[in-house]
């Protein structure tokens, strides 16, 4: 095995040392930090994620792999920032007004980090125009709404709406909560739904390639 | 405040549905945990904003929910009726609009008894709005205050049983459920969640008393119930779920020390454990609370019940009818089949009540833990202990035990994968220190303290 094929196993194991480690090592042998997200970090997360999908390991467990590939990240990050490259895609995420629900959103969030998008995360509770203004400041590819309750349904609708109103037509806008359906999804305006974490991330490059 | 030192029901074949050691009555006269299954119905709102502008047409769903609901009540001869008001969060932010509601509900239900003989009573359960900012203000500002206008408005409007799913601690254990450590379980619902129960049920108490209404229970549905619902998504281990379900009953006990008389409240699967301990009357839904969360505990949830709940269900049109009035047959149907065993005598109710228990305890751990042996065992480690961290660790090191033992007996099946969790969890309890003060210190270090003011929890920042 070579370092990038360790780095990658370090990361599906969690091990957060070696996945440092690994990747100063990668870095002194003049790997671009590019080449190491996409050829040894990516490749980790891919398996971990299939893994989870598949029902092999659980959702604390993909965790420690995310850790992992964070420790990497750390050394990784300031060096793509100085040279201007930022992850592929961004997505902008919270549950919409008047709802509090979040570990169904927190999850998807990480779902999306561990497929190497950036994320901005929102919380719970926001109103509409903060969904706006962080659209505006981080120019995102992609929003996410969660609601759960049948109460704050409309407020995605309203959230949709404003988003649209505001100029923003080309950011995708997938949504998903228990109450909430792939016909609610097309009734509101908003571009596609998943029913769950382990599909959000498929279903969010469905819409992005689109 | 009183601890409970001793169980209330000691012997299994005691822990069955009907009766409770402490039924209460209610004003219309009816014996919750004295002899008879009553059904207990809730209900929610379809997609619909709630503002001003709506408010007349949601008074509408309610009054049609109501009136639906009761009508069928009589055609069914339905012996006494539980209704659940639990508000949603801009009734308890403006609080006259929560009690409106309640009046429309009220209203309607003495109306039935005066004209048709139907016995019903009302349980309130403004919801939990703390935590609308972040972090959450838990015994001060506006929407505490608001919150607790809804519950004596409501109160002083008629309605006879109070509730709440608190959320005290829930800053800590969301993380804990993701991250799957017991020990930030056990500091967040054994450390965070009991003291701020004896906070709020000590003022719901002054509430009740004042308009001569019961605090009737909590529910740690923010906490075994996430638990449950992301095991049944596959997130967490099943045996982890069962786990904080078990510790999750130190948390919900505290109502009771500070009180409270039941019925327990319906979302509550921790429920039997905590009528083996204090001999209230107790709230349970299974499989006919489909309606609004899977579950795989759909009989066993009804073993140990005297109210039988469908948890919610939105007001929509069904085949058979309105959904509220469809669930309320259902329930009706179920409480005829429990009470028809109670009249058949002691051994009829447990042959029924043994046949509920076996068709779900060896399929799930989460169901195996709340069989009424389990519960039990699990009731007796949680008053044998000292102080709710060590009541906590005892239910946790019980319930693993439990699970242990059931599967090297072939009484319960446990996936390969979550074999190690077992393990895992042990040690962490396992090396736990002995004092809470100790067990304080080491978590402040651990948990993420921005998420919580450490204060309105009596803790040191
Ligand atoms: C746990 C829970 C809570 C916890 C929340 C903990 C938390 N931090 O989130 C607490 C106790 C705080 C809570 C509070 C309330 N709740 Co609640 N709650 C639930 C419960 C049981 C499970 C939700 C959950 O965490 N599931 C686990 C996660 C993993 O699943 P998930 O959220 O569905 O998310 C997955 C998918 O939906 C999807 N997804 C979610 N979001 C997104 C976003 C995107 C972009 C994508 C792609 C996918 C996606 O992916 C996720 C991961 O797989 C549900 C029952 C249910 N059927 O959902 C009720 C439920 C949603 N709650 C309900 C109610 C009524 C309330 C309260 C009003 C109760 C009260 N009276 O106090 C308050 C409301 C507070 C508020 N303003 O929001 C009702 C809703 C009824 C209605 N009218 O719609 C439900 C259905 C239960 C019931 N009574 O029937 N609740």
């Amino acid at each position: 095995m070579n370092e990038k094929e360790l780095l990658t196993k370090a990361v599906e194991n969690g091990n957060r040392n070696d996945a440092q480690c690994l990747t100063r090592v990668l870095l002194e042998q003049g790997l671009a930090p590019l080449e190491i997200v996409e050829q040894a970090l990516m490749p980790a997360m891919a398996v971990v994620g299939e893994k989870f999908k598949t029902g092999e390991i659980f959702v604390p467990e993909m965790l420690i792999a995310a850790r992992a590939m964070k420790e990497a990240m750390v050394l990784l990050e300031p060096l793509m920032t100085k040279a201007g490259i930022k992850p592929k895609y961004t997505a902008v995420i919270g549950t919409v007004q008047g709802d509090l629900h979040d570990i169904g959103k927190n999850l998807v969030a990480m779902m999306w980090k561990g497929a190497n998008f950036g994320v901005v995360d929102l919380g719970v509770n926001v109103p509409p125009d903060r969904f706006v203004a962080a659209v505006k400041e981080h120019n995102p590819h992609l929003i996410g709404l969660s609601a759960l309750l049948t109460t704050t349904m409309p407020a995605m609708r309203t959230t949709v709406a404003a988003v649209r109103q505001a100029g923003f037509t080309s950011v995708k806008i997938l949504i998903g909560g228990a109450p909430i359906s792939e016909e609610f999804a097309r009734e509101i305006g908003a571009d596609g739904y998943s029913p769950d974490a382990g599909s959000a991330v498929d279903g969010a490059k469905k819409l992005l390639a689109n | 405040m009183s601890r409970y030192t001793t169980l209330a029901i000691s012997e299994p074949n005691e822990l069955r549905f009907g009766l409770a050691p402490k039924p209460l009555t209610t004003r219309h006269g009816m014996q919750i945990g004295g002899g008879t299954v009553y059904p207990e119905l809730n209900f929610t709102l379809p997609p619909i904003l709630v503002n001003a502008q709506t408010m007349p047409e949601i008074q509408r769903h309610y009054r049609q929910i109501i009136t639906g609901a009761l009508q069928r009540a009589v055609e069914l001869e339905c012996h006494g009726l539980v209704v659940e008001f639990e508000t949603l969060p801009p009734m308890t932010e403006n609080p006259v609009w929560g009690v409106d509601l309640a009046k429309i509900l009220v209203d309607a239900m003495g109306e039935a008894n005066a004209k048709h003989g139907l016995k019903s009573v009302l349980r309130m359960t403004p919801n939990d709005t703390r935590e609308m900012e972040r972090p959450p203000r838990m015994r001060t500002g506006q929407l505490w205050e608001a919150m607790l206008k809804t519950f004596e408005g409501a109160a002083a409007a008629g309605a006879e049983l109070l509730s709440i799913e608190s959320v005290g601690g829930k800053e800590v254990h969301d993380e804990a459920l993701m991250i799957g450590d017991v020990r930030q379980v056990i500091f967040a619902l054994c450390v965070m969640g009991t003291r701020d129960m004896r906070f709020l049920w000590t003022e719901l108490g002054q509430i009740a008393q004042r308009h001569g209404v019961h605090c009737a229970g909590d529910t740690a549905c923010g906490f075994g119930n996430t638990a449950m619902v992301m095991a049944e998504q596959r997130m967490i281990p099943r045996v982890f779920a069962a786990v904080v379900r078990a510790i999750s009953a130190v948390r919900t006990l505290a109502c009771y020390e500070c009180g409270s008389v039941g019925p327990g409240k319906d979302c509550g699967y921790e429920n039997p454990i905590l009528k083996a301990i204090t001999g209230f009357p107790m709230a349970m839904e299974g499989k006919t609370a489909a309606c609004a969360h899977l579950s795989p505990l759909g009989n066993i949830a009804a073993a140990t019940c005297d109210t039988w709940s469908n948890e919610s269900v939105q007001n929509i049109k069904l085949l058979g009818g309105m959904a509220p009035t469809c669930y309320l047959e259902q329930l009706i149907y179920d409480c005829r089949l429990m009470n028809e065993a109670l009249a058949d005598g002691r051994d009829a109710a447990l042959m029924y009540r043994n046949w509920m228990v076996r068709s779900d305890a060896a399929r799930d751990p989460q169901a195996f833990v709340l069989t009424p042996e389990n519960s039990i065992a699990i009731a007796r480690s949680i008053v044998c202990a000292p102080n709710d961290f060590a009541a906590g660790k005892a239910a946790a090191l019980t319930a693993i035990s439990l699970l242990r033992e059931g599967q090297r007996a072939g009484a319960v099946k446990i996936a390969a994968r979550e074999q190690p969790w077992l393990d895992t969890m042990e040690e962490a309890v396992g090396s736990l220190p002995t004092t809470e003060s100790e067990f304080i210190n080491q978590m402040m270090g651990v948990v993420d303290t921005t998420k919580f003011v450490a204060r309105d929890y009596g803790l040191a920042g």
